[in-house]
């Protein structure tokens, strides 16, 4: 009569330690896991040079050449620069039409180009500022419209949007940023 | 003291831990699902720039990373500005195209994610673009992070 209870007590599976193992498991995936998303500038190359076809032809007045040399200085079309100033600058630039309608800026947003060129000696981290200092200029000029336009900000109207290719902002200020063809023979 | 006893065996002091092992198992997977494991070790240094105005990339699967920066030789030593794509250093730049273009091939949506070190300079950056312009891969993306 005890045999026959005792056989029946030790019929189930030890569930005990599943606990101990699902979290060895957790620690380990949590351990190694890495959750950050990648952030950064993106930018098109353009395809490479062909020799036979020439550089399309583009109005002096249409290009803002920046020009960061080794030790960092700026040169905006050939003028010296702050860092501080080439937002302005840039905004100025291309949105010439709706603001001081200068003749030596370009002629319109869409026609507008930025150029930037760096020596070899230029530090990485200058360029990136420069180019953070441009997007930048650009995200005002596209948040001011876009809040004259739809009364929210650049970033809520194109999360709103169902595909990229709707933005009536980027529309009106694309962002046509060239990094220049490096000088043959520099080193 | 018969009246405590009698108390004490009627309520139940402990937690209910029965669920536990579901709770665990349901973080469990969703960190195997989320999760992305570490696939190179880097043979070079790269601290990131930092950036105001950056974007997310959201489809990771498109992104090819590219490593630039100053190899690490030991602790705290570092040698001359090397590229590293995937888990090797890359030996001559012009090998960059080759590698490159067969990653292209296999997909052709790709995005090169430059991690440089914020210490390179742009000469090594502009040869590495060179040759991603040769090999055909346009979407490049400057890994930086959000500045503070």
């Amino acid at each position: 009569m005890f045999k026959k209870k005792r056989g029946r007590e030790s019929a189930e599976i030890p569930s005990s330690s599943l606990a101990d193992m699902a979290f060895l498991l957790l620690i380990f995936f949590l351990v190694v896991s890495t959750i950050d998303v990648d952030t950064g500038i993106g930018l098109v190359l353009p395809p490479p040079p062909d020799d036979t076809a020439p550089p399309p032809p583009i109005r002096e007045r249409n290009l803002l050449k920046i020009l960061v040399n080794s030790q960092g200085m700026i040169l905006i079309n050939e003028r010296p620069a702050a860092v501080t100033e080439v937002r302005e600058r840039v905004a100025n630039f291309v949105d010439n039409a709706n603001r001081a309608n200068d003749e030596n800026l370009s002629v319109s947003p869409l026609a507008a180009i930025v150029s930037i060129k760096t020596d070899r000696q230029t530090p990485y981290e200058m360029y990136i500022r420069m180019l953070d200092e441009v997007r930048g200029s650009y995200k005002e000029l596209r948040d001011a419209e876009s809040m004259r336009r739809f009364g929210v900000s650049y970033d809520r109207y194109s999360a709103s949007l169902a595909s990229p290719s709707d933005d009536e902002i980027r529309k009106v200020y694309p962002m046509n940023v060239s990094i220049a063809e490096p000088d043959p023979g520099s080193n | 003291m018969s009246k405590f006893k009698k108390k004490n065996a009627k309520t139940k002091q402990e937690v209910p831990t029965t669920a536990l092992p579901d709770i665990v198992f349901m973080l469990l997977i969703f960190f195997m699902v989320t999760t992305v494991l570490r696939e190179v070790t880097l043979q070079v240094r790269v601290e990131l720039t930092r950036a105001e105005n950056i974007e997310k990339i959201e489809q990771k699967r498109l992104v090819s990373y590219l490593y630039v920066g100053p190899m690490v030789l030991g602790a705290n030593t570092f040698g001359d500005t090397r590229v590293q794509i995937d888990d090797a250093l890359i030996e001559e730049i012009s090998f960059i195209r080759r590698i490159m273009y067969d990653k292209l091939l296999e997909q052709p949506k790709l995005i090169v994610s430059l991690r440089v070190d914020r210490e390179s300079e742009m000469g090594i950056v502009t040869d590495v673009q060179q040759e991603l312009r040769q090999a055909g891969t346009l979407q490049i993306n400057y890994s930086t992070r959000r500045l503070q």
